[in-house]
């Protein structure tokens, strides 16, 4: 087994027993990196990764995360490395701060190698809508890793970094780690600063980890949650996130949410999770069908919520503070060119339908509509969260879809996150494990709990990983 | 279900400059998302109130002490145009 092939957690402990350096793991994986052939970066800072491995190396005292890489998705800033959010709109973009959540890893020890390929702006569910390139599938090179954290997810099951930061709005971590087989964690919606997250949609975003282990997620998620006063959504968090340890689900009530098991998921996603529900009950769990009325309605209220906040969000890029900017005779020509020239399809779209959703006249018939839906949403959580501990659903309705597939029909491609939306806009934590796989492709099974019930989830699914005994490793791969 | 003139209208209030194609293409991408999304409105949602904030925060201030802002040579560094140590801008007309 080679360095790659550890988990964050097995890197530090290679470090702290002398067996290789921050020097030597940050070299690899940028080797790795450069033999790139799924197109995971958009820039990769190797001076600086190398500087700071060799910091830390000289440090008397190692900080907790002892050196280990980290690849962030560009939807975060970090300060003078180019961070564009996918987007032509900001091409050479680099920020004058770091990202709280991206500040506290690099003060734990963590090595910032490069910034992941997205969706611009975090619009989308294949990383197809980058401006930049398209992201491969580690475990098939014709299909998508996912979407909007494509790179960060392929990144880790290439092994080219052993975690890495996205963000997730309607599932762009859990989605994209469910298609790459590996594990994603959306945390309860305010634990994780987003000072420094470019914003998309601002009552949904919430930044959170990639890893091939959920060990390493909880380590990640332990060095990011809490208040910032840079943000002020963001929350102070209650105890710590402990390193999860569970090896049975016993007394643990565990609710199949019916909404998400029917029409829609691929039969071979429904066998993957239905045999992941044979292991809760094996570990001594109990599963109870639940049913969550509105859970269908999810994907018609994200998408006016959404589009509306990001509407408002993206205002903010005219080409006058930061970006390029087009040539033009007076200011409303400058932000309409500019504007009409430099965002992507899939964006002008959310942003006419956010507009369209938030204009005189239609405001109560659809902005008005959607939020009260939310509220039936957050309703029937709570109901269920009565008689459950947890509820399980697949993370995504299909396995990863060839390139192209998809790209011709919006709605087609919102299906994609029809199992991760609910979870989102009621603000609960959520995490999606790889459970099986279906005509050689990874599926992932997403574990949802109450708001704060990161540490329960997490033993969940370490309990569960360790019985499902998935292998994250895509077929061909040489480390 | 959206004509051209509310596309064109939409467009004009997002600051989007969108070419003829584009704009036929959006009254036609449009009209389709937003027949999916027309199943809210057909929902029972009365006396249900709205959701903002799905973790209740309230009142969240820190103390009233100055602390220095971002420099001005640092907001400005990443601007195309900069004028009078201000962001540079054309005429308004």
């Amino acid at each position: 087994m080679g360095l790659r092939d550890l988990t964050a957690a097995g890197q530090i402990a290679a470090i702290r027993a002398g067996e290789t350096s921050s020097a030597e793991l940050v070299e690899a994986h940028l080797a790795a990196i450069a033999a790139d052939d799924v197109d995971a970066f958009l820039a990769v800072d190797a001076e600086g990764a190398r500087a700071r491995a060799r910091e830390i190396d000289a440090m008397p005292e190692r900080p907790p995360l002892a050196g280990v890489p980290i690849g962030i998705k560009d939807a975060l800033s970090v300060r003078d490395v180019v961070t564009t959010s996918g987007s032509r709109m900001l091409e050479g973009f680099r920020p004058v701060y770091t990202a709280t959540c991206v500040a506290r890893l690099e003060a734990a020890g963590a090595v910032v190698v490069g910034k992941t390929n997205m969706d611009e702006f975090a619009m989308g569910s294949s990383t197809e809508n980058s401006a930049f390139k398209n992201t491969l599938n580690p475990w098939d090179h014709g299909r998508v890793p996912g979407g909007s954290s494509g790179g960060s997810a392929a990144a880790v099951a290439e092994r080219q970094v052993p975690w890495s930061l996205g963000s997730d709005t309607g599932g762009s971590i859990r989605q994209p780690a469910a298609l790459c087989g590996i594990v994603g964690m959306k945390p309860t919606y305010g634990a994780i600063s987003r000072y420094g997250l470019i914003a998309f949609a601002s009552s949904l975003d919430q930044v959170g980890p990639f890893a091939r282990s959920v060990e390493d997620a909880a380590l990640l998620l332990r060095h990011t949650v809490g208040r910032d006063p840079m943000d002020s959504t963001s929350l102070d968090w209650p105890g710590e996130i402990s390193t999860p340890t569970a090896t049975d689900l016993s007394g643990m009530r565990v609710g199949v949410v019916d909404e998400l098991m029917g029409e829609g998921i691929e039969p071979g996603v429904r066998a993957a999770v239905d045999a992941a529900l044979g292991t809760v009950e094996e570990l001594g769990g109990t599963v109870v069908p639940v049913s969550l009325p509105s859970a269908l309605s999810g994907l018609a209220t994200y998408y006016v919520l959404a589009p509306a906040e990001c509407s408002a969000n993206l205002a903010r890029f005219d080409g006058v503070r930061y970006g390029p900017v087009a040539p033009a005779a007076n200011l409303l020509d400058q932000y309409e060119t500019t504007r009409g020239d430099l965002f992507g399809p899939e964006v002008k779209r959310r942003i006419m339908l956010g507009t369209f959703a938030l204009a005189s006249g239609y405001y109560d018939q659809y902005y008005g509509r959607a939020q009260r839906v939310r509220t039936l949403m957050v309703r029937e959580f709570a109901d269920a969260f009565e008689k459950v501990d947890l509820l399980v659903s697949p993370t995504s309705p299909t396995v990863a879809f060839p390139l192209g597939d998809r790209t011709a029909d919006p709605y087609a491609m919102y299906m994609a996150d029809v199992c991760t939306i609910p979870v989102s806009l009621a603000g609960l934590p959520a995490i999606s494990i790889p459970c099986g796989l279906s005509d050689g492709l990874p599926v992932g099974l997403q574990l949802a709990g109450p708001a704060f019930s990161e540490n329960a989830l997490l033993g969940a699914a370490h309990a569960l990983e360790g019985a499902l005994a998935f292998d994250t490793r895509p077929p061909g791969l040489v480390t | 279900m959206i004509d051209d003139e509310t596309v064109r209208h939409v467009a004009r209030l997002a600051r989007l400059r969108l070419s003829p194609d584009e704009e036929q293409v959006m009254r036609e991408e449009l009209s389709g998302i937003l027949e999916h999304i027309d199943a809210i409105r057909a929902m029972d949602l009365d006396g249900v109130p709205p959701t903002t904030h799905v973790i209740a925060l309230e009142n969240v201030v820190r103390p009233d002490v100055p602390v220095p802002g971002l420099p001005r040579e640092e907001a400005l560094r990443e601007a195309a145009h900069v004028t009078d140590e201000g962001f540079g801008v054309p005429r308004m007309d």
